[in-house]
């Protein structure tokens, strides 16, 4: 495996009598977006500022890029923080306030200092905040200033202290979908740290489970899933609760669990159907109308593919950030067509819903932009004693357009 | 068979710790005193060094508007009403003597070496100084200080090193506006409404005040200003190690401490420069 870019070596740390954190020892590699989960003060938010400097070990060593960070000058490390309360400064207009680490820490003039300003508050959709002072916008603006301040200086690190704290379910996916996009796009990497954590599978690399004062738990989120241990169980209920919330459908570990006790007992012979659906142009989706809209659109897909096939038996989960995965059990490849073509004549009745989503979002933007959403299903028959990933892969290749939700122009309603 | 505990060898220690007590508390506070002299002496050290640092220009200009020009107006006014009232009572101390002729000397040594110095340093204390510790304090609180160390920006040389620059500038200068304001004030008061001869107030203000009394408020001005500064910025930089209060309260008590502490030292450094400097 590469080298790591940051390594934890037996890290201590204690406040006073309390011991924080005890021989933390963890990997975070170049590219990734990584999680550290836990459940509310357990020590994570020491964790990441012990990566950006804020705090010193009482014990142990921090490496980055094998090399010792405090022998590391400050000037030469190359991240960027994103706190949990954003810490814009509060007396700074938004324009100011991104300017800022420019302004101060480098020696570029101040049209070059303005033109990157302006590319960071146009690729964040703030251009309309830029003299605004922080109490003037939303907290959700507030979020992507921040971020617009901590990319402003093409930061190699970018750590984030809880993003998502104190935003409702559909917002806080809509950060962490932010995140994930900019992630691609700016090639940083993401260091999170979350005790909620409904969208965080679907866009991180890695996981870290931070429990007793000590990291579990590295590994993919695939691992995760497979790991026993009593802090996923502790967690467990606040991600399933947040999850069902969000879409309305199981969690993957809920989905999986249904899998094993109604499908594979079954019969020899016996099959069921797998259908994945699949939404294309949520990015542009979110980059026109924004992200509260595109996981909207998403949640309220959720919920009705959730109403419809479980109506009939069937159980379904998101399977990654624009994709379902639903199973109907005791079906075969023809009734489970015939299933799949009700639902999409029913899903006309929900595009509705969504374009109605849509329109209010314009209306609040002043915005004429017109977006299309499409979606793909694809069915597979699988047998009891199949693994449900091979059909689900079988399912992903059959993928076809069954439906196109776009927008209306508010001149054409 | 084992020996009955000894209870009279016990109990005499519970009186002994408890007369201990004091001393030990006192000791404590004396250390934490020390301490904080100390840690405020390295902070206002830091500071100092830092105003020379690049890209300070601005950010002094800044301070000396809010330090500076917009302490003129208090200053001016209290400054006209303490030479007012200074003349009014030294007026009718004087007549007594049939030594009013020496109103104008009265009015004029004590505002340059005493009360310019002190009044202009503990007006600014109250307006600027509570100031500076709420929004530092504020600033604190809300990470914002962390946020400047994460994007790399040292936090005592973005939002300290100004302030200081700014009210080794201002001090001097807004207390030389007291002096020349007062002056006029114990004019106003002595020669319009009581009557004393202008000439004689003016040359006995002219001929009574030397170089050195004004150099000398001068210094005064300055020393008070390391003060003020160090103890407002450093309440308010420190306003989250306070183990009494958190938050808000915290702010609300660091700001009072730092106008306390502030007025009481400068009366102090005000007795220590005087006896050194007369």
């Amino acid at each position: 495996m590469a080298t790591p870019m940051i390594e934890f070596k037996d890290v201590s740390k204690r406040f006073h009598d309390k011991t924080v954190l005890e021989r933390v020892n963890l990997q975070i590699y170049e590219g990734e977006v990584t999680t550290i989960i836990g459940l509310s003060g357990t020590g994570k938010t020491v964790l990441l500022k012990h990566i950006i400097g804020l705090l010193k070990p009482d014990e142990g060593t921090i490496l980055f890029r094998g090399k010792a960070l405090d022998k590391i000058r400050r000037r030469d490390l190359p991240m960027s923080y994103m706190f949990q309360g954003n810490a814009l400064f509060d007396s700074m207009t938004v324009y100011e306030n991104i300017a800022l680490p420019l302004l101060e820490t480098t020696r570029l003039g101040s049209s070059e200092i303005k033109h990157r300003v302006m590319t960071r508050l146009e690729q964040m959709e703030l251009t309309d905040a830029i003299g605004k002072y922080p109490a003037e916008i939303s907290g959700g603006m507030q979020k992507r200033v921040a971020l617009a301040r901590a990319l402003v200086t093409d930061p190699q690190i970018v750590l984030f202290d809880e993003p998502t704290t104190g935003q409702d379910p559909v917002r806080k996916n809509a950060i962490l979908g932010m995140i994930a996009q900019y992630q691609r796009t700016f090639g940083f990497t993401a260091i999170l740290v979350s005790h909620e954590i409904p969208d965080v599978y679907f866009i991180s690399n890695r996981i870290l489970a931070l429990y007793g004062k000590q990291i579990v738990f590295q590994g993919t989120p695939e691992e995760f899933e497979d790991f026993d241990h009593p802090f996923k169980e502790e967690v467990l209920h606040s991600i399933e609760g947040l999850q069902k919330e969000l879409t309305g459908l199981y969690s993957r570990r809920q989905f999986k669990l249904r899998y094993h006790g109604q499908l594979r007992g079954g019969a020899v012979g016996e099959t069921y159907a797998v259908v994945v659906f699949s939404l294309d142009g949520l990015d542009t989706v979110a980059a026109r109308l924004g992200y509260d809209a595109a996981q909207e659109a998403l949640r309220s897909l959720g919920v009705f593919l959730d109403k419809h096939f479980g109506a009939i038996g069937g159980f379904s989960t998101r399977h990654s950030i624009n994709e379902y995965v639903t199973v109907l059990p005791t079906t075969d490849q023809s009734e489970a067509e015939g299933i799949v073509r009700e639902y999409i004549h029913d899903l006309q009745t929900q595009e509705q819903a969504v374009l109605d989503i849509w329109s209010a979002v314009q209306k609040q933007s002043d915005s004429d932009e017109c977006v299309e959403l499409t979606m793909l299903a694809g069915l597979a028959a699988g047998q009891h004693n199949e693994d449900i990933d091979a059909v689900i892969e079988r399912a992903k290749q059959r993928l076809q357009v069954v439906s196109r939700i776009r927008c209306v122009n508010q001149g054409e309603r | 068979m084992a020996p009955e505990p000894n209870k009279e060898a016990e109990s005499p220690r519970i009186p002994g710790r408890l007369l201990a007590e004091p001393f030990a508390m006192t000791g404590r506070k004396v250390i934490r005193w020390i301490s904080a002299l100390g840690a405020s002496t390295i902070f206002l050290t830091l500071g100092f060094l830092r105003i020379f640092r690049p890209k300070q220009l601005m950010k002094i200009l800044e301070q000396l508007y809010l330090i500076g020009a917009g302490s003129v107006p208090i200053i001016m006014l209290v400054g006209l009403f303490t030479g007012m009232v200074l003349s009014l009572q030294s007026y009718h101390a004087l007549v007594k003597f049939g030594s009013q002729g020496a109103l104008g000397t009265l009015v004029a040594l004590s505002l340059i070496r005493e009360l310019g110095p002190v009044l202009t340093a503990i007006m600014i204390t109250a307006r600027s100084g509570s100031a500076i510790t709420a929004e530092i304090g504020s600033q604190r609180i809300s990470e914002q200080i962390d946020a400047l160390g994460t994007m790399r920006i040292d936090p005592l040389r973005y939002l300290i090193s100004p302030k200081v620059a700014a009210s080794l500038i201002s001090f001097p200068l807004l207390t030389a506006i007291f002096d020349v304001i007062g002056i006029i004030g114990g004019y106003i008061s002595g020669v319009i409404l009581l009557g004393v001869n202008a000439g004689t107030y003016l040359y006995r203000v002219e001929s009574s005040v030397d170089m050195k009394d004004i150099n000398d408020g001068f210094i005064k001005a300055i020393v008070f200003a390391l003060i003020v500064t160090t103890v407002c910025c450093y309440q308010g930089y420190f306003a989250h190690m306070r183990t009494d209060s958190y938050g808000a309260r915290a702010i609300g008590r660091s700001t009072t401490a730092a106008v306390v502490i502030s007025c009481v030292l400068i009366l102090v450094a005000d007795y220590i420069v005087t006896s050194l400097l007369i």
